[in-house]
Parts: C-alpha cells; structure tokens; sequence
C-alpha cells in the first residue's frame, strides 16, 4: 500500500512532515482504546483515516501498530476495514507485533457474517510474515470449505498466497489437491477463476522440482478440463472468461471437428464489449488454426471488423492496445488488409505512438491497387505541421518505393518533397532518394538533376549529408560540380562533428578521384591531409589505407573504391522472421506492444504461468500418461523449453545481453551438466564453416543407399518448434545402447558431433546424469523432406527412446534404422 | 495479474496506493511519474500508455487529469490491465458520484474499500458496480456540485437541453436522496464521435462514426428493459469493401460495419426486431459501441483558403456552412489551423454583426484559432446562455490577414493547414441511428420511472485540408 519511503519528497507545506502528528494520533488512539463510551466508533473512524491518508502519502505510521490493533477490537465493519488495510501494509516490517493480530483475525475468521469471515481471512493471508504460516494453515482449511462463496473465493487466493510465503507448508497442507477439486466442483465461477489462477501460478513454480506438479499442470490442459471450462464459459465474469480462454489457447485439439466446435462455441465472444476478451479469443482462434492456412486466413477475415471497433470505441490507451495487435497481423499478412488502408489514416489529434503504428501499417498494405491513395496521403502528412510525423511520412513512402509499386510516380512524388525546401523533409528525402538510387540505379538520371540543386549548406543533419556525399562520389560523372562542392566540404573539414560524414567524405572524394582527376586532385590532398590528422581512428584508418593504396597502384584503388556495383535487391529486415514468429505466439502480451518477445524484457521467474520455465535438468523423462494429449503436450512444454534456451543464449552473446536470466544456480551447480547449448552451437558451426563437419568421425558409416542425407542441412529453431508441433510421431523406438557409447556422452557434446558426421543434426539439448534430451534433425539429400528426431537417453539403463516425425513417413523406418546404425558406433574409434 | 495500482495527480501525489503483491518495489510511483514527465525531453512526445522500466511494466490511462496506474513484472495481455483501469475509474466514480481530485480524497477510504474487492493479490474479482455493493459500507462524501466541471461524456448535456437535471447523472450509486427515496430514473445516451477528412477541393476523403450507447441506471428491483432500434438497421456490409459506398446512401438504412455488446445484453430478438433486451446493472456502463463507415451527411462544410497577397503577406479566409436543421443548434465551436513558421502578425475580420466570436493568433505554435463559443453570463445567480453558436443552415466567414517575416518560396499551401474543427452537436446524431422505444418491465401499477433518451454528435478529428 503507501509506500513508506519518505525520502521519496521532501513533504510540500500542506502535508504534514510526520512526527509530531504521528505521536499526537499515538495517544489519541491510547484514549479511545479501552473506552466503550457512545459515539467510540466515530472518534476511531476519525482516527484511522488519518492514519490511513498519512500511509498513503508515504508517512511511515508502523510505530502506531499496538495502538491499532488494541482500537481493532470493535464490531464496526468499515473500522475492521481499515484497520486491516494497515496491519496488512505493515506487518511484514514489524513482525513481533503483527503476532498481536493473529488473536482477533483468527477470532474473526470463525464470526458469524460471512463477510467478515472472509475480509479477516484475506487480512490474515496478507500479513506476509514467515513465522506466522502455522496460524494459517487452519483457517484457510476451514475457509476453503465454508458454506459461503465469498469466504471461498477469499481462500483460493489465500492459499497462493501462502505458497507465496511458505510454498512447503502450502505443498504439506495439500492445499493445491484441494483448490483442484474446488476448480473442478465448486458452483460459484469466481472460486472457480481464482482455483485456476492460484494452481497455475503454484503448479509451474513447483513443476521445477516436482514431476507430479508439471504433470499436474499439464492435466489442467486435458481435454475434460478444457471442456469443464468451455462448458461453464458464459457463467464466468468478463476477467475469468479472459483467463479461461488464455487456457485453452494452450490446449491443442485433437482434430479438426473438434476446433470448429470451439470456434463456434466461442464466436460471440468476438462481440463482447470488453477489449481483453476480444484479444484472448482472437489469440485462441488463431493459435487453434494455426496449420490450417485456409480457415487461419478466414480466421483473419473475421476478427477484422471486431478489431477495428475496439480500436475507434475505448479510450486511447486501450485503443493503443488493440492497434499494437492489429499492427502485428497486418506486418504479418498484409495482403489481407490492403482494402482496408483507410483505417489506418492518421487523424491529426493522434498521439505520436499511434500515428507511428499506422504509418507502419500503411507501408505495409501498400500493393498495385491502392498506393497512389496512400502515397498521397503520406504527402499530405509529410507536408505537415508535426515534424516526427513529417519525417516518419517521408520515409514510409520511401519504403514504399522500395517495395516496387509503381516507383515512377513515387520517385517524382520524393523529388518533389526535395522543392519543398523546409530542412528536415530536405533531409529525409535525400536519406531515401540513396537508397532508392541503390536498389534502382536506372532512377539515377532524374534524381540526380534534381539532387544536384540542392545546395549542401542547406543540409545539416549527418545522415542526409552523408547521403548527399555519397551522391556526389557515386555520380561524380553526372554531376557537373561534384569536385567542387566536394571541395568546398574539405575545406570545411574542422567543423564536420560527425565521424560518419568525414568517413564518407573521404569515400566520395576518392571515388570523384579516380573518375574526374584533374579536378579532384587538390580536394583529395586536402582530404587524405585532413583524415591523416583526424582524431578519430577509423577516419584516421581510413586515409591512411586510401593513401598506401594509391601510391601501391591507382588500378588496384580503382577496384577497391569504385568496383562496378549490383543493385541491391532486398535491404536487410530489422527483425527477424524467428523474433516476429515468437511474438506471434505471445499474442495478447506486452510483447505485442513492446515489439519484443517476452525473454527480452522480463526476468526469468516472471514469465507467466505458462511459459514453461523450467530448467533443462527436470525434464520429464519417460512418463506417459494415458491420454494422448497429455503427452503430446508434455513433449511440446520441454520442447518449447529446449528451443527457448537456444535462442535465448543466442540473444544473450548479443551486445544488449539480457543474460542474467541465465546464471539460474541449478545450471552452475552441478559439476557434469552439459555445456550450455549456445557453445555446442557456436561451436559446430565453426565445424561446419571450415568443413570439418564430415572429417570428424573417422570411420563414417556407410550409409544405406535407400536414404541420403544432406549435410549441410538447415533448419531454424521456431520452424523446428512449428514442424514438431504439426507433425505426428511417425515412428517411436526404444534403443539400448552400447557401453561405449553411455561413456561417451559423459561429454554429450561428442554425442552431437558424432550424429553430425552422420548428417544429423542436434538443434537443442539438455539434461544432466543419467538424463539427457536431445533434438535432431536431418534432411534428405535430393528434396526437402526434413526428419525431425526427439532423443532422451538415460545413461544408467542405456536407454535411449526415440520419437521421429517425418515430412515424408514413408522413409521414417529407414532414417530410424540410420539413426540407430549411426547411435551405435558412438564411442568406438 | 497486477502488483499495484495507484492513483496520481496531476503533480504527482499518490492520492490512492495498493501493493497487492509486494514484488515491485515502493518508489514506483515516484519512479513511473518520472518517467511520464520527462518522456517528452527524451524526444519523443508523451509516454505511451504501456512501458517497461528495470523489468516493472507501468500501465497508466488519464483519467480527468489523473492518472491510474498499473505495475507488473509478468507479461500480461496490455488489454486486460487497461481495460481494468478504465473500469476501476468508472466504479469508482458510479460510487462517488463525481470523479475528480477532490472526490478521490474526500472518499480515500471508500476507494480503498473498493480496491480490496475489485483485485486480490493482483487477479481481478469483479468490477461490477452491483456486485460490489454489498461490500461496502463507507458512505461516500458527496463533493460539491456545483463547482465540478462537466466530464466524460455524460457530462455534455449539462449545458444546453434545459429539461435534463443536471445533478442525475453525478448521483452515487449508493449514496440516499435528501428525501430518503431514490428517485426512479434511467438514462440512455446515443453518443456519436464522428471523423471527417475533407480533400482540399471539398470532397470527403474518409469519414467515420465511432457510437456508442451509453446506459445508466437508477431503477430499484433490477427491471428487464427492452431498447428498440431502427428497424432497417444492418450489420456488417457485406463482401464489399467498406468504402464502397455505392448504393449505401440514400436508401435511408442505417448500416453498422460492426458493433459490440455488453454482457447483460440479449441478442435473442435482435434478429427479428433490432431489440435489445437486458437487465441493467447498477452505474454507467456502454450497452453497445458501432462503427460505421456508411457515408453520412458531415454537419458542416468548410471552405478553407490562403493566398499570396504580395512578398511578405497572404490573406487567409475560412468559411463555416452548418447543413442540419434550423431547429439544432451545435455549440462549443473551434476552428483550428497552423499558418506558416514565418508569420508574425494576423488581423482579423469577422462578418459585420458577429457577436460572441473569438478570434486569435497563437504566437507559440503559430496557430489560428476562431472560437464560436456561447457566451455565457451570470444573471441573477442563475445560469442564462446568450449563444452565439451556430444555428442549423447558417454560414460564417473569418478573413485573416498575414503578415511574414520571410518571403515565402515555393507553394503557401504547403506551410499551413489543415483546417481542424472541433463541436458539439446536441439532439443530433450522424448515423440515424435511433432508440425507437425504451420499455421498461412494470413493477406496479404507478411505477412509471423517468426515461431519458439523449443524442449528441462530437469530433473526434473533422480536417479540411488546404
């Protein structure tokens, strides 16, 4: 509640600075304690409220706790109220005292009116205080059974609440067998919500270090409990339905019938009013269609009109989520929304945040049919008041142009921003006519005419005046006084700032050099002069390599600096397909509106009930359960996990590491875990660069002519994930390995490397003694068919279980048998 | 789930704090506000509703001037929290009666009270304002009325429809009438938010409605009420593209491109007679939002035009032409547009006669600004409006004469504009769309409870380019 850090600020003239105050309500509240004088009751509420206002401005009032809880002994409701408004803020700093509040909350728990039954137990479950957790235990038992359903919707958060403080006295009590058979029976939907939640959040924190609660877990998405819950759908308040449909979103049907009937069960949730609920069915529909491209497209079709009304109907913020969303599908398949485009218009009383969005989406939809219209509102906002916006505008265009709809027009429409003569547009356009130039040097004749006017004093900004120079030395032939104006620029040396200018001030004046000589010579004195002297060591560098390289041979310079160039066809994408592919998943998430996938801006621990955080040396090794879908779902949560930790580790060697997620104890601990994947990776494509890959096994076996394997075949984890998710296990074999090969993978690195000089491929692993993971994959030599391979061996029974699905099952039995003939030689020389 | 929810004023204060789950740490408040305030100097404009700092997510919606905040460190849906916050705002409001800085601190305690029940340890219980009656017990401090300003939607028929009451929709939930017995009364809203984008030659480039239908209710017993709409009401458009308009207009239907319901709705006779039937919670709440992209007839046409009128000076004329009927009368008028950077003195003239009209140039921003306010005077203690607003079929013209710093090169129509507008129209809806009846289930005999039924048309953005 009110935080009680007063340093926060210095407390303004009307509000009091705490201390004598605070002192002069202590003995005020010492008088009233013990009275039972008429209009008692009054005098408190007066009192507590100003112990309350004083909590919520940030006065720290913990030194009042006696006096409270000797004034909390009173029938009055809205008093009890306060009063364990405050006991709940401070009893976790004063635990001595909070013991002094056990006595009247566990006295209230058992009161007659149900309601102070249930505000006491939620006050005795909020004290936060370790050594208080015995005096728990009962009263949430009783809670969890008491006739009133507000009583038992105030247990079922309890008893989360104390796992939060003490998981084992919650684990030993059995509470969580209770809530599910609450979740599963109970006649209020709101106890029934907080079951689910509260076992969500306990089952995966535990699934770490109990194979009985990922099982658990697990059966929360079983096909009965699934259908429990679709079946009590409309009883449920507009938040449970949100979180029930965030479940099912995880259940994966067995067929296609059974995924209409959802989606028809759950259509008129796309008409619900409430934002949150639209999404989470929306991301349920298109998680349940996701092999089914046809019906996945008309999926997209129909959340277009709900997803436009969310937008236009709430208050900004909220329209800012459902547009985040509505941004992602549309990058995602533009084709679908490109009748659409008007809706993505800016208004002019738009915050910033949102006309970005829309700009993005615009580019996007852009096609054939509709660009003139969206070029022409793009000028309109380029010629605008708001400069961000202006400048966003110019380079969606710019983009559009890049996309090759009809760039004639567009290139007259940029050419025509260059007569505008306001700085900024001057200088977005110059940015974009050098890439335009770079994919489509045939424009080169009318842009340049009109570049050439432009007078380089008007260009400030250094990536428009590097783009400019790069003009200059690209088309020193065209234009008339490139040399000179290049000249002007050197001279001007001293007071360029930036490196980036200088840099392709040097280029420039090179490549004029070598096309007009006599004309440039002085400039490129002055310029190989200047960058020599240059502080800056890659200007520096650079003229001195231009320097040795022209007095090495001015031919050889010729071909360093100015080698005739291809046009380039497709810039590089900022993003990733694998990193929009993860967002995809994590649709209805901060990591929609984040543009980020959920790894990138949240700690480990904090990833959602759902997120299959576990460690890799917990994996559920060799447990079946009857149904099907269970295991199948089994698989997929180690799955997701294994793929999850390779691309995070690959994150992580990035530069803006988020690595302390992943210095998690039990990885560092053991003495033989497996190296973490990312070295395996990093390492073996090493191997593979130089050609190692076949060389290191020196007895490769001869592979059976019925089946030839490419190796060098690539697969990237999110398709792996994809393809393991659509594809049935096709062949499924326990293997008993040899002895050398258990000792072998004492290292399970030699495992990989060994299966690699077979051409197959590990794109995740994990596990430690006696337990190890991996996945594989494999391709056939001549198409591209791709073996997918989940191996678990289990080093002190020489097990090894296979489970391969295959593009192709009818080769299955014969990759198995490689597989196998491959397995069996590791270890052996 | 969410670890806290706070609520700030526009200085910063915590007015109200929550930690539900005590894993963010207590300086957020400071933390988030600090954020928000300086979001601008880092570049971009204001905050956006949603970001991240060191791992904590910090939701926030405005909210008459203050804000309502949201922390977590999960990865949860940003529709969920907001949506959250948006109905926290309005229970509390259904329960103070007035929403504003004051009624928060008068009503700390009674908001606390509230927040207990709407979350618990961060998962939402329940947000009805009906369902949270039976847990509160504060009586809420009613703040003075007459001092508030006119907020939210509801607020705009305080001004100018003489017959509404105007402290009926500031009443508490639960909060006794002076005469001990609740007066018997509902209220349903048509409000419409419509945005027009009008090419530089006049033609409308895009235009939409955004409506929605409000409803609160202060009837006693949980009535079943039935709300007819038009009959040639149709939804959705069909295959065509939504910006077809062929064949769309005229034909007098009234055609949603989509709309959305709330959860008390029935749409078992929708179907069969565009009704509407639904037992109203208690408090304010939207029965139904629609949008349509049907091409309507825009309520005013602007004629906007600058012209060079030598080196250093351009004249600017904008003409206003109202095309509802006499009868209806729009007030709270504005027109806006952005002259050149280089201008430096405006003179303006207004048609001989105009009265009430305000006229401005704002240095700052180099913005024009022409105010068509009711004035308003105090007579007596009592509220008169002498209006000049503009009447149905009326037309209005401001001159304004420029003067630059600078020569101009190029195009002038470049540097200024658009013409933006911003009213609002009571009695008066865009789209046609009607409540033909409001049936309320009888109790008794004399139950006979006040009905009102009230249209009004604003902006949303209404652009006339140049």
């Amino acid at each position: 509640m009110a935080p009680p850090a007063q340093s926060q600020r210095s407390p303004s003239p009307s509000q009091p600075s705490g201390k004598g105050e605070v002192s002069d309500l202590k003995m005020q509240l010492r008088q009233l304690a013990g009275s039972r004088a008429p209009g008692t009751d009054d005098s408190k509420r007066d009192l507590f409220k100003k112990v309350i206002s004083y909590m919520t401005i940030g006065i720290d009032v913990s030194s009042l706790f006696s006096e409270m809880v000797m004034c909390s002994a009173t029938s009055d409701i809205v008093l009890k109220k306060m009063c364990y408004l405050y006991v709940g803020n401070y009893a976790k700093g004063n635990p001595d005292i909070a013991l002094l509040t056990i006595n009247f909350l566990q006295k209230d728990c058992k009161d007659e009116d149900p309601m102070i039954r249930g505000l006491a137990l939620r006050s005795l479950c909020s004290l936060r205080v370790a050594n208080l957790v015995e005096y728990l235990v009962g009263p949430l038992g009783l809670g969890l059974k008491d006739g009133n359903s507000y009583v038992r919707m105030v247990a079922t958060i309890g008893v989360l609440k104390l796992y939060h403080i003490s998981a084992a006295t919650c684990i030993d009590a059995d509470f969580p067998a209770m809530l599910k058979h609450l979740m599963l029976n109970d006649p209020d939907t709101q106890v029934v919500a907080n079951c689910l939640s509260a076992l969500q959040e306990i089952w995966s924190l535990e699934a770490s270090q109990s194979e009985e609660a990922s099982r658990e877990r697990e059966a929360l998405l079983s096909k009965p409990v699934i259908y429990y819950f679709l079946n009590r759908m409309k009883e449920f308040s507009e938040w449970a339905q949100c979180l029930v449909l965030e479940l099912v979103a995880k259940y994966v049907p067995t067929d296609s019938n059974e995924i209409f009937d959802m989606m028809n069960l759950l259509e008129d949730r796309l008409q619900h009013a409430n934002g949150a609920v639209v999404l989470a069915t929306i991301k349920l529909f298109l998680q349940l269609t996701l092999s089914m491209t046809d019906v996945h497209q008309q999926v997209y079709e129909r959340i277009k009109a709900p997803l436009l009304t969310l937008v236009s109907s709430g208050s900004p913020e909220q329209s800012y989520a459902v547009l985040s969303h509505l941004h992602l599908l549309v990058m995602r398949a533009p084709m679908l929304f490109s009748s659409d485009y008007k809706h993505f218009y800016c208004q002019y009383n738009e915050s910033f945040y949102v006309k970005k969005l829309k700009l993005e989406m615009l580019t996007a939809v852009a096609n054939e049919n509709n660009t003139y219209e969206i070029v022409t509102e793009l000028c309109e906002y380029a010629a605008n008041v708001d400069i961000p916006i202006a400048r966003e505008s110019i380079r969606a265009v710019g983009k559009i142009a890049l996309q090759q709809y009809d760039v004639n027009a567009i290139v007259d429409r940029l050419l025509q921003f260059l007569e505008m003569e306001k700085d900024y547009v001057t200088a977005e356009t110059l940015v974009l006519v050098k890439d335009l130039l770079r994919k489509y040097p045939q424009w080169s004749h009318d842009c340049i005419a009109v570049v050439g006017n432009i007078s380089s004093k008007n260009v400030q900004e250094p990536k428009a005046k590097a783009a400019l120079i790069w003009m200059l030395g690209e088309y020193a032939q065209e234009m008339q006084d490139a040399p000179y104006v290049l000249e002007s620029l050197i001279d001007n040396w001293d007071d360029e700032h930036s490196a980036e200018v200088r840099l392709h001030l040097l280029t420039a004046v090179m490549k004029c050099f070598l096309r007009r000589p006599p004309e440039t010579q002085k400039a490129l004195g002055a310029a190989l002069a200047a960058g020599l002297a240059d502080f800056h060591q890659d200007v520096h560098d650079r003229a001195l390599f231009y320097y040795r390289l022209l007095q090495h041979n001015v031919s050889v310079a010729e071909n360093v600096v100015n080698p005739p160039k291809q046009a380039v066809s497709v810039f590089a994408d900022t993003q990733s397909s694998e990193i929009k592919d993860r967002i995809f998943d994590e649709f209805n998430s901060l990591s929609v509106v984040y543009q980020k996938p959920s790894y990138m801006f949240t700690d480990k621990e904090h990833r959602g009930a759902f997120s299959f955080t576990e460690e890799l040396g917990n994996l559920s090794i060799g447990v079946e359960s009857a149904s099907n879908v269970v295991s199948a779902q089994i698989v997929e949560a180690s799955d997701n996990d294994l793929l999850l930790s390779t691309s995070e580790k690959e994150e992580s060697r990035g530069p803006s590491s988020n690595g302390s997620a992943y210095s998690a104890p039990s990885y560092g601990a053991s003495s033989n875990h497996p190296l973490p994947a990312h070295s395996l990776q990093s390492s073996l494509a090493i191997d593979d660069l130089l050609g190692l890959g076949l060389t290191i096994s020196a007895n490769p076996e001869p592979l059976p002519p019925s089946l030839m394997l490419n190796p060098r075949a690539v697969l990237d984890p999110s398709a792996f994930q994809q393809k393991w998710r659509l594809l049935p296990i096709s062949v499924s074999q326990e293997y008993t390995m040899n002895p050398q090969g258990v000792a072998a993978l004492a290292t399970p690195q030699s495992l990989l490397r060994h299966m690699q000089g077979h051409s197959i491929h590990c794109i995740a692993s994990g596990g430690q003694a006696p337990n190890f993971k991996f996945f594989f994959f494999a391709q056939k030599a001549e198409e591209l068919s791709t073996f997918l391979v989940e191996c678990v061996i289990n080093s002190s029974s020489c097990k090894a279980q296979l489970k391969i699905k295959a593009d192709d099952e009818t080769t299955s039995q014969a990759f198995s048998d490689l597989f196998q003939s491959a397995l069996s030689t590791l270890g052996t020389p | 789930m969410i670890s806290q929810f706070f609520v700030l004023s526009q200085r910063g204060d915590n007015i109200v704090f929550r930690d539900y789950r005590g894993d963010v740490q207590k300086g957020s408040a400071e933390i988030f506000f600090r954020k928000v305030k300086f979001w601008k100097e880092d570049g971009e404009e204001e905050a956006p509703p949603v970001f991240n700092v060191d791992g904590v997510n910090y939701f926030h919606v405005k909210v008459v001037g203050l804000l309502f905040v949201a922390t977590t460190r999960t990865n949860v849906s940003p529709s969920l929290v907001l949506e959250l916050l948006q109905r926290i705002a309005r229970v509390v409001k259904d329960y103070l009666g007035v929403l504003n800085e004051d009624s928060i601190r008068k009503n700390f305690v009674l908001v606390y009270e509230l927040l207990d029940e709407v979350v618990d340890f961060g998962y939402v219980q329940t947000t009805s304002t009906e369902l949270l009656k039976s847990f509160i017990f504060n009586e809420p401090i009613v703040v003075d009325v007459a001092r508030l300003q006119a907020l939210g939607p509801a607020g705009l028929f305080m001004q100018g429809t003489k017959r509404m009451p105007g402290t009926a929709v500031t009443k508490s939930v639960v909060a006794n009438e002076p005469a001990g017995r609740k007066r018997e009364e509902i209220f349903v809203d048509i409000i419409e938010k419509i945005s027009v984008t009008f090419s530089s030659s006049g033609y409308i480039l895009t235009s939409e409605i955004d409506g929605t239908i409000q409803m609160k209710s202060y009837l006693s017993g949980n009535p079943e009420i039935r709300l007819a709409l038009n009959d040639d009401l149709s939804i959705g458009r069909g295959g065509r593209s939504i910006y077809d308009y062929s064949g769309s207009s005229g034909s007098g239907a009234v055609i949603l491109d989509d709309c959305n319901f709330h959860e008390s709705v029935h749409l078992d006779s929708f179907d069969v007679d565009r009704t509407l039937s639904l037992v109203p919670p208690d408090g304010e709440f939207p029965v139904m939002n629609y949008r349509i992209t049907q091409e309507f007839k825009p309520p005013f046409r602007i004629n906007a035009l600058i012209e060079q009128a030598g080196p250093l000076k351009a004249e600017v004329i904008v003409k206003i032409r109202a095309e509802y009927a006499s009868s209806i009368t729009a007030n709270t008028i504005l027109v806006q547009m952005p002259l050149p950077p280089y201008t430096t003195r405006v003179s303006f003239e207004l048609e001989p006669g105009a009265v009430g009209q305000v006229t401005d140039f704002k240095e700052s921003n180099k913005r024009l600004e022409w105010g068509l306010k009711k004035a308003m005077f105090l007579l007596n203690g009592l509220m008169s409006c002498i209006l000049n607003s503009i009447v149905g079929g009326s037309e209005h013209t401001l001159r304004a004469k420029l003067t630059f710093s600078q020569e101009s090169h190029g195009n002038i129509t470049k540097e200024a504009g658009p013409v933006s507008m911003n009213f609002t129209i009571p009695m008066y809806n865009a789209s046609r769309l009607q409540v033909k009846y409001l049936q309320i289930a009888k109790k008794s005999k004399n139950f006979n409870p006040y009905r009102w039924v009230r249209y009004v048309t604003q902006t949303n953005s209404y652009v006339a380019r140049i």
